[in-house]
């Protein structure tokens, strides 16, 4: 009987229990609320991904109204991948966040950043879920103003400036993708996307359509920070509170990608995204730049989130690389990369938060010979960094070898190269972390330091886990992420 | 020419459109002070507002109300879409609003440019 | 205990006797014993398999499969089982030795040191009995890795930089070149296996196998080819068991070991001798020879001497591989082990030499044979080895190698393997001369007090076994040889 209702619980768990957690006077129940909602959460997804693992799609007609009139709500593989990313992050997130947030904002604002977050999730969610265009403008936006919020929390004034950047551009990118819908609405009449996917081959080649595919493309590039339309994440990162900055880098932005995948595989079809637009060779060209220029970027930088936030713009592109090769193993290897990238920069972010928390800063000037005093806290920043750089035994690696292997396998051995090129500069950005940590004398601030607490530990190390765990098994998410391509690219095909 | 002032005048809605969005957005992107990029971002989407409620204006329909001797109507989802959309604009824009008075508090100036050589210098 | 036990054992045992070690380590004596056990346990395990693989079986062993059709699985087969030999007898001998050099140095880290260690040489283990290339990769980086706490174990600027070149080195090539080589394999062939006879043979064109073949022999940074070479000498910054054991033998012959690899089982030898680029890398792998010994000839840092001597002799098993004959390949087998029993003798004694009188260069170890005879006289044993002087092992690995040149009338290998043999007379011989036949520098009454007389008793009875391992390898090749012979492509 319930579980008829799992795309919809998906969604309205959090979206319901949001206000719920702002009447809660006590900031600790406000937490232990969320905590328990983020658990259904990430419970209601593996039984969905179950279900859809055994049923097939699943499609809901949200109160009751026929699709395509009512608002549908669609779950395929590729959106049982994201909804696990989504969920298992917010999951693990939720009991870092106690000490973490706690120590980083007023206590009072507590309850807000709970509901905060609680919005955040079902923004995220509902873009997933979602099966009707304008429904996904309408979530994005929840999703990008609570995340607006989520940032300008930050310790220091630019925490604000950076929220206000994003949310300029952010609305920019929002406002973009609602003109690219309403085109298609005018052309087709139609805002579901199954409906729509029926109905645009008719008018494919018509100039309207082709510019709501530009202004789409171009809005949705900005909000998941594709070169050059990155300029406003590194600030978010760099300046939002260490819980937001590891949920909104592992969860946020691939959102972003999954909108992109939504649109151009299911909505446009791949034939016109990928032959009439070219919109392939466009990603390629920008994904690499975006790999080059960023990871240099990176090893230029101070701030070790700052520099995790452009390790992210290049990581970004790899998976951008793979989607716009428009081959199954492309679209596969950039599903693949977008979990593992999701655990991999979650990981990294929460040890700078376990740093933050005890040092209060994560500049690299300030962190000589802090392995010594937080010998925990760096070794999981240093296998979360191995898997960075593509190590084998780590998840890593095994996107690493996907996108090599997609690559390869239409003979863009260029491209493979470049890949390699910036796993080595990988490699000497988190080498520089490594040896200011492991090598330098420690001053006097850092001797008296001692060892994040357990609370924070815990859930760093449990994604640590996950890391190594999907680097020597990975055959949950390639499956599901094979599967999620295949449904993609076959639902293109006319 | 008959054609051109057609593409002109019959258009007039999609040229208020543009014209709209390109006053918002170059007020975005041209003046350092924050307010007014705000009000630059509203009017951005207002005219995003004006396209969609333009579309569903159908010649010859009337409000879409059941009632003897109309036959055509004018499409109400767009109406019904901008409604969420204009909500969805006055929060972001009350939010922005609330993120220039706090960097207001902590800069002392709601001027880009000035913040950012603030910045520059801590 | 079946033989799948048994090799996971040979793995898992020195991969988590750190733990053991970590939580030991308040107390040294019992911490120590740990490594003493496992490392002696591991030889056994060892030694137990060996008969197996001479019978000609290869017990194998699944263990995960990371990606659809690959796993991490394993499969002793003789040259592997030949490295694991070699690699766990040594480790017992260089614990003991350890404990003699990290107590009188008086170490600071020990408890990292030996846990390190035992990840080195499971590793090792991985490397040996990997079943795939993507099994022999995996522990090919996380020799890598583990090996780099052990290099920079000094932890100041010095072991920083030499960390920075090490990795810059080792993951350099590694990612760049040989993981790119792998995937396409991969991508090629569809299948990693180690097979015999090769898999790539109908798959790949001669030309595009010549850039996978350059991809992968650049791509093994651990065999020191030039100009891939410059972590070794680096390396050198490390205690000196870790250059004995890691940066003489384990380390350093993983590499050269994946290289013989590479040829017999993934290119395999009829395959190989079909492509150009084979004859071009024999000549840069002769080259890396030649200049190599130069550059030992003019060290006078003993540590570095014997790292570049070590870049050269690691060339001619490399060398060995790209002759594409049997005897060779037999060659370049037995060269693994005998080169290893003399290097790890040259570099105990060289860290003996320094525990006891605080001496590194060689233009201060004038005299010194009077005051250490009998680490001196362990010296001597492995340099004539490394000459190639009987009755010492050297002798016959070179000898098998000068046949394998001279069967298929490769007579430029054959002039630079006589070539080097001179240089390594001449730069190995001043050594032995000074310290025997030179009067000590200085005024002996300036010398310090502690200075004087033998190399502490853990050090020296190391040094004895694998001094004495080097001769009794002259008169008894029986088992290495027997592992040799029965490679594919030498069976035939």
């Amino acid at each position: 009987m319930l579980s008829a209702h799992l795309p919809a619980l998906q969604v309205v768990v959090p979206l319901v229990s949001a206000p719920v957690c702002l009447l809660l006077r006590n900031p600790r129940h406000a937490w232990a609320f969320a905590l328990a909602v983020s658990w259904v959460t990430l419970a209601v997804a593996i039984n969905l991904a179950v279900q859809v693992h055994a049923s097939g799609t699943a499609s809901y007609a949200l109160g009751a109204w026929a699709v395509p009139w009512g608002i549908e709500y669609r779950v395929d593989m590729a959106s049982v991948l994201m909804i696990l990313i989504i969920t298992t992050i917010g999951a693990i997130v939720m009991p870092y966040s106690w000490r973490s947030i706690g120590h980083e904002i007023d206590k009072k604002h507590l309850q807000l950043f709970y509901t905060c977050y609680l919005l955040f999730l079902t923004g995220l969610l509902g873009i997933v879920v979602t099966g009707d265009a304008f429904n996904l403008f309408v979530f994005l936006e929840i999703s990008s103003l609570s995340s607006y919020v989520l940032i300008s929390l930050g310790s220091g004034r630019r925490a604000l400036t950076a929220a206000l950047q994003y949310l300029v551009m952010g609305t920019i990118g929002a406002t973009f993708i609602l003109i690219g819908i309403g085109l298609l609405y005018m052309m087709t009449g139609t805002l579901n996307m199954a409906d729509l996917s029926q109905r645009l081959p008719v008018n494919a080649d018509s100039r309207t359509i082709r510019v709501a595919f530009a202004f789409v493309t171009v809005g949705v590039s900005i909000k998941l920070a594709l070169f050059p339309l990155h300029l406003w994440l590194p600030n978010a990162y760099t300046y939002a509170p260490s819980v937001v900055s590891a949920f909104i880098a592992a969860t946020a932005t691939k959102t972003g990608i999954y909108i992109l995948l939504r649109f151009f595989f299911t909505v446009f079809g791949i034939s016109f995204s990928f032959e009439a637009m070219h919109v392939g060779e466009i990603l390629m060209l920008l994904a690499s730049a975006a790999i080059l220029i960023t990871s240099l970027v990176a090893v230029f930088q101070d701030n070790v989130k700052r520099m995790l936030a452009y390790s992210s713009i290049g990581h970004i592109g790899y998976i951008i690389l793979g989607i716009g090769l428009a081959t199954t193993a492309g679209v596969t290897a950039g599903m693949v990369h977008l979990f593992n990238h999701a655990i991999i920069k979650g990981s990294l972010f929460l040890a700078m938060g376990c740093i933050f928390l005890r040092l209060g800063s994560v500049e690299l000037s300030d962190m000589h010979g802090i392995a010594r005093q937080m010998p925990w806290t760096m070794a999981a920043f240093v296998t979360g960094g191995l898997s960075l750089i593509g190590i084998p035994l780590t998840a890593g690696f095994i996107s690493k070898w996907y996108l090599v292997n997609a690559v390869l396998n239409v003979g863009y051995w260029p491209l493979a190269v470049l890949i390699l090129v910036s796993s080595l500069l990988g490699l000497i950005y988190i080498w520089r972390v490594v040896e200011t940590a492991y090598f330098q004398m420690p001053g006097y601030k850092i001797r008296k330091l001692s060892e994040a607490p357990a609370a924070l530990l815990v859930p760093t190390w449990l994604l640590i886990g996950t890391n190594l765990y999907f680097g020597v098994n990975a055959g949950l998410v390639t499956g599901i992420a094979g599967q999620g391509a295949a449904v993609l690219i076959g639902q293109g095909v006319p | 020419m008959h054609d051109v002032m057609h593409g002109v005048l019959g258009l007039y809605n999609y040229w208020i459109v543009i014209i709209l969005m390109m006053t918002g957005f170059y007020t975005v992107i041209a003046r350092p002070n924050l307010v007014k990029k705000i009000i630059g971002l509203f009017i951005f989407q207002t005219s995003v507002f004006i396209l969609f409620i333009s579309m569903a204006k159908i010649e010859g329909g009337t409000a879409p109300i059941i009632s003897e001797g109309a036959r055509i109507y004018s499409n109400p989802l767009p109406h019904v879409l901008i409604l969420t959309a204009i909500v969805v604009s006055l929060a972001t824009t009350a939010l922005a609003l609330a993120l220039v008075i706090r960097i207001r508090e902590a800069y002392g100036t709601i001027n880009e440019d000035d913040i950012h050589v603030q910045d520059e210098e801590a | 205990m079946n033989t799948e036990t048994t090799v996971l054992a040979c793995i898992a045992l020195p991969l988590l006797a750190p733990a053991l070690i970590t939580a030991l380590h308040r107390w040294p004596n019992p911490r120590e014993t740990v490594t003493l056990l496992t490392s002696t346990c591991l030889f056994l395990l060892v030694y137990s398999l060996h008969d197996e693989v001479l019978q000609g079986m290869h017990p194998t062993l699944d263990l995960a499969e990371p990606l659809p059709g690959l796993k991490i699985s394993f499969e002793v087969e003789p040259l592997g089982m030949l490295f694991a030999l070699l690699a766990s007898f040594l480790w017992v001998v260089t614990s003991v030795y350890s404990i003699g050099y990290m107590r009188s140095h008086h170490e600071w880290r020990q408890t990292s040191y030996y846990s390190y260690f035992a990840v080195a040489l499971g590793s090792v283990m991985g490397i040996a009995f990997a079943a795939n290339l993507l099994t022999l990769f995996i522990f090919y980086e996380l020799l890598t890795l583990s090996t780099y706490p052990l290099v920079t174990h000094a932890g100041d600027n010095a072991a920083r930089n030499a960390g920075r070149m090490y990795l810059g080195y080792l993951l350099g090539t590694s990612v760049m070149m040989l993981s790119l080589a792998l995937i396409w394999t991969w991508a090629l062939t569809g299948t990693l296996d180690f097979r015999t006879g090769g898999i790539l043979e109908g798959a790949v064109t001669p030309g595009m196998s010549g850039i996978l073949l350059i991809l992968f022999i650049f791509g093994i940074g651990k065999a020191a080819i030039i100009p891939f070479h410059l972590w070794l000498p680096a390396a050198m910054v490390a205690p000196t068991p870790v250059s004995a054991l890691l940066h003489a033998v384990a380390v350093v012959k993983a590499g050269v070991f994946t290289v013989l690899k590479i040829v017999i089982y993934i290119f395999g030898v009829d395959f190989l001798a079909e492509i150009p680029a084979t004859q071009w890398l024999m000549y840069v792998a002769a080259v890396t020879i030649l200049i190599a010994s130069l550059m030992a000839l003019r060290q006078d840092n003993l540590k570095l001497r014997l790292a570049w001597s070590t870049i050269s002799q690691l060339s001619y098993i490399s060398l060995c591989a790209l002759l594409v004959t049997p005897l060779g390949i037999v060659g370049g087998g037995m060269h693994i082990v005998m080169h290893a029993f003399a290097k790890i003798t040259l570099f105990f004694c060289a860290g003996a030499i320094m525990v006891t009188t605080h001496k590194t260069q060689i233009s201060e170890m004038g005299g010194i044979g009077r005051q250490m005879p009998w680490t001196m006289a362990a010296f001597t044993v492995g340099a004539l080895s490394m000459i190639g002087v009987p009755p010492t092992a050297g002798f016959i690995s070179k000898w098998y190698i000068l046949l394998g040149a001279i069967e298929v009338q490769q007579m430029f290998a054959a002039g630079v393997i006589i070539l080097s043999t001179l240089l390594n007379a001449a730069y190995f011989l001043p050594v032995v001369y000074a310290a025997f036949f030179r009067a000590p520098e200085g005024n002996p009454e300036n010398e310090n007090r502690d200075a004087r007389g033998e190399a502490p008793l853990a050090i020296l009875l190391a040094i004895t076994v694998t001094a004495t391992g080097t001769v009794v390898l002259f008169f008894f090749p029986g088992l290495p040889l027997d592992l040799a012979s029965q490679l594919p492509g030498v069976r035939e």
